[in-house]
C-alpha cells in the first residue's frame, strides 16, 4: 500500500493524480473507466478541501493498493477534519425536471454509483473513506 | 479548458475542449450564460471534452435552467462516452437535450 499526504486545498489535486498515475502503471483501464476514477477522486477530494477544515486547511492522507482475487483498485481517503459522514447525505431525485433540480447534491451520488464499494468510518478522530472497483 | 465562441444565425455554438471539472467548470458556466444574453439557442459541442464532474454537470443544469427560463433551448453534441455515462447516472440524459 502507498501513500501521499498533501494539504487539503484544490490546487493539490493535480499531486493526487499523479500519485494515483504511478500506482496504475500496471493497470490496463480504458479511457472511459480511467476517467472515471479521476472524477471519484475529484469529488471526495475536493469535498474535504471545501469542508474538512476550517480556516487553515489541515492535510488529507490518500491511499491506494491493487488488490487481487478479484483485481481491484482500493483507495482510501483520511482527514482530521469535522466529522462528516458524506454517505448520510440523502440522495438526489434524478427524476426530477430541470426546473426541480437543485444544483449540486452529485458529487458523492456519482462516487456511489461508479465504484462497487464505499464505507466510512470515523477512527481516532479521523475521517476515513475507503473505495473500491473491479477491474 | 478552452471556449471558441462560433455565431450561427439564431444560435451560438461553443466548441469546448479539454476537462470539464472544479476548476474550469465556473468559465464554462460564465460562457453559457453570456451566450444566452445574446441568443435563445445554445449548442454546446463537446468532441473535445474527454472528462466532467459534478462541477460541470452544475453548469449545464443552470444552462438548462436558464434555456427553459427565456423559452430557447441547450443542445448537447459529440458526447464522448465517460460524460455520457455521468449525463446517464446523473438523470442528466433526461432533463438535457443531447444528439
Amino acid at each position: 500500500m502507498k501513500e501521499i499526504r498533501v494539504r487539503a486545498k484544490a490546487e493539490n489535486l493535480n499531486q493526487v493524480y499523479t500519485f494515483m498515475n504511478e500506482q496504475l502503471l500496471s493497470v490496463c483501464l480504458d479511457s472511459s473507466k480511467r476517467a472515471e476514477l479521476d472524477m471519484v477522486v475529484e469529488e471526495i477530494f475536493i469535498n474535504v478541501a471545501s469542508y474538512a477544515y476550517e480556516g487553515e486547511p489541515g492535510y488529507v492522507t490518500v491511499q491506494m493498493d491493487l488488490l487481487t482475487q478479484p483485481d481491484r483498485i482500493w483507495m482510501s481517503f483520511i482527514d482530521d477534519g469535522i466529522p462528516y459522514n458524506p454517505l448520510d447525505r440523502k440522495d438526489p431525485d434524478i427524476t426530477l425536471s430541470a426546473e426541480e433540480r437543485q444544483v449540486g447534491g452529485l458529487g458523492i451520488y456519482l462516487v456511489k454509483k461508479i465504484m462497487d464499494k464505499v464505507e466510512y468510518q470515523y477512527m481516532e478522530e479521523h475521517n476515513i473513506l475507503t473505495i473500491e472497483r473491479l477491474v | 479548458m478552452q471556449i471558441k465562441e462560433i455565431k450561427l444565425e439564431d444560435s451560438i455554438m461553443l466548441k469546448v475542449k479539454g476537462r470539464v471539472d472544479t476548476g474550469t467548470s465556473p468559465e464554462l458556466q460564465q460562457e453559457i450564460l453570456k451566450s444566452f444574453q445574446k441568443k435563445n439557442h445554445l449548442i454546446l459541442d463537446f468532441e473535445e471534452v474527454d472528462y466532467i464532474s459534478s462541477a460541470g454537470l452544475r453548469a449545464l443544469l443552470i444552462g438548462q435552467k436558464t434555456a427553459n427560463s427565456k423559452g430557447g433551448s441547450m443542445k448537447l453534441v459529440h458526447v464522448c462516452e465517460m460524460v455520457n455515462n455521468i449525463l446517464e447516472m446523473s438523470g442528466f440524459i433526461n432533463i438535457l437535450t443531447i444528439e
